[in-house]
């Protein structure tokens, strides 16, 4: 029996939307070295529409499945329907991960919402100025 | 390529050790215990067995007990010296911090049934000070258990000093001795073990069967109780294919040992220099007391269970002491215990390499290591803040 899903190793062995974008709207970064995972989202918005995503992770093979999954189901969709992207969704997306990788789903999701955090944050200090 | 490195974990079964087994799985089924003629056939090859593995180390048959393999004989040494001690009062075990968890765990159960366990560091080396052992030693100590060689990093300990120590003072020396015989010289006279542990498929036996040395005279407590098997020291019908084929695989591993070390060693040090050339990369023990197969790195800003998933899709096959290949959350106890902080121990690369080990396979493996760190560094957030000058490089 394989470790993983086929899905995942699709996933871990040709990333998608890996990389950073310099002027991203929205950054967010979640994990740390000391445990083993470190994931990194940038986000591109424009029209309340997430344009371009892009990842950078540092972690096993279900943390960069992880996120290249959560950065495909989020490219092109509204700002609110990324927010409400969950673990559980990005886990069935890759036909399921094993229970004890399933914290790596809920980096993804914490990523996105942080990375959409800084982008409310942003965008609400360039109108109070 | 399809590249075995990864001879700590287990070995391929020598065509010597296969041949030697198969008479006793088809038409030599005959239980050991049996008194008709066709019984006494197999018990006859398992003491045949025992005095081949007695010679490979130095002991005498008697002195060698059958054992489904190192765990069971950690477990059993450590458990004997215990009830041994307890019964003068004696409740104080030395060990150190980079036993295998054969031999962890089962100290952690008798600190909860009122035992004081020491453990030794290890310095950065990976090796334990046998002045630092003797300043441990107490007149309530019972047992001194050090591994003769680390499955990590592949570190030899000082045993013959520790055995010579232990003895002088009169405390029972268990070694842990799995990952060294059949690979490098164990002699236990020489090294004045007590007790000493090993497991076939680490030098091409089968899996599922080991032994444990007791030196005469010290006694055991058995693990599983039942028949008179191992006269009384470890119930349940012998092994006897696995026994028969774990002698033929070590007395063939102890006849070209000294070969087999120095070819494997060459290659070893060639792996160490090739992977050095890594940036940011650093060998885990000492460079020369190590095992002849044992290669062990930390590559900063990656991770080790992505490293073997793209080493295993070139064909690789190896391990790592991360966190996530172990299914816990800290990485390697043994790379901690070596100083190296948690960042950089998640990205550890172990490569152990056998006696069929070729030159184009190191030099295939150095290439592939080399691509898949880059490849993984790339998209790794670790390394673009190193890189950046935020934060510094730890190696």
């Amino acid at each position: 029996m394989a470790l993983y899903s086929e899905k995942v190793m699709d996933h871990f062995r040709n990333p998608r939307n890996v990389g950073f974008i310099p002027d991203a709207d929205g950054v967010g970064e979640v994990g740390n070295a000391k445990c083993g995972d470190i994931m990194k989202m940038y986000l591109k918005i424009e029209d309340d529409t997430i344009t371009d995503v892009k990842f950078e992770t540092f972690g096993c093979g279900s943390a960069i499945a992880s996120s290249s999954m959560a950065t495909e189901l989020i490219k092109g969709r509204s700002v609110s329907e990324a927010m409400a992207l969950t673990n559980q969704a990005v886990a069935e997306a890759l036909d399921g991960l094993p229970d004890y990788k399933m914290h790596c789903s809920v980096l993804a999701e914490e990523a996105i919402q942080k990375a959409l955090e800084d982008y409310y944050s942003r965008r609400d200090q360039t109108k109070s100025e | 390529m399809n590249i075995y490195a990864d001879n700590a974990a287990t070995t391929a079964m020598s065509q010597t050790a296969v041949k030697a087994m198969l008479p006793y799985l088809t038409e030599y089924y005959g239980n050991p215990s049996s008194l008709y003629a066709f019984g006494q056939r197999s018990k006859e090859a398992i003491e045949e067995a025992r005095a081949t593995v007695a010679k490979c180390i130095g002991a005498e048959p008697r002195e060698i007990l059958f054992t489904s393999g190192g765990s069971e004989a950690d477990n059993q040494a450590i458990r004997s010296a215990a009830a041994h001690g307890a019964r003068k009062g004696k409740r104080h075990i030395v060990s150190d911090a980079i036993e295998h968890h054969a031999v962890l765990h089962t100290l952690k159960k008798l600190e909860k049934e009122g035992f004081e366990v020491t453990y030794l560091p290890v310095h950065s080396d990976g090796i334990v000070r046998v002045e630092e052992l003797a300043a441990a030693l107490r007149e309530d100590t019972c047992l001194v258990t050090v591994m003769y060689a680390n499955n990590e990093i592949g570190t030899i300990q000082p045993i013959r000093d520790i055995g010579a120590l232990c003895r002088e003072r009169g405390i029972l020396f268990h070694t842990d001795a799995v990952q060294a015989v059949g690979h490098i010289p164990v002699n236990v006279a020489e090294d004045h073990a007590d007790m000493l542990s090993a497991s076939a498929h680490k030098f091409h036996g089968p899996k599922g069967v080991g032994f444990l040395y007791v030196r005469r005279g010290i006694p055991t407590v058995p693990l599983i109780e039942g028949g008179a098997q191992e006269r009384g020291r470890r119930a349940g019908t012998e092994n006897v294919a696995g026994i028969v084929a774990m002698a033929a695989a070590l007395e063939e591993s102890v006849g070209h040992m000294a070969e087999n070390a120095e070819k494997t060693a060459m290659l070893r040090d060639r792996l160490i220099r090739g992977l050095t050339e890594i940036p940011h990369s650093a060998l885990n023990g000492d460079p020369r007391k190590r095992l002849p197969g044992n290669v062990n790195f930390c590559f900063e800003g990656i991770e080790g269970e992505s490293l073997l998933l793209l080493l295993d899709d070139k064909g690789i096959c190896a391990s790592s002491g991360s966190a996530c290949t172990s299914g816990s959350l800290d990485p390697s106890h043994v790379l901690l215990a070596i100083g190296r902080v948690h960042d950089v121990a998640h990205g550890s690369l172990r490569l152990t390499l056998g006696d069929n080990t070729t030159e184009e396979e190191i030099d295939y493996i150095i290439q592939s290591v080399k691509e898949v760190v880059t490849y993984l560094r790339g998209f790794s957030p670790v390394w673009r803040d190193l890189i950046a000058g935020k934060g510094s490089f730890i190696l």
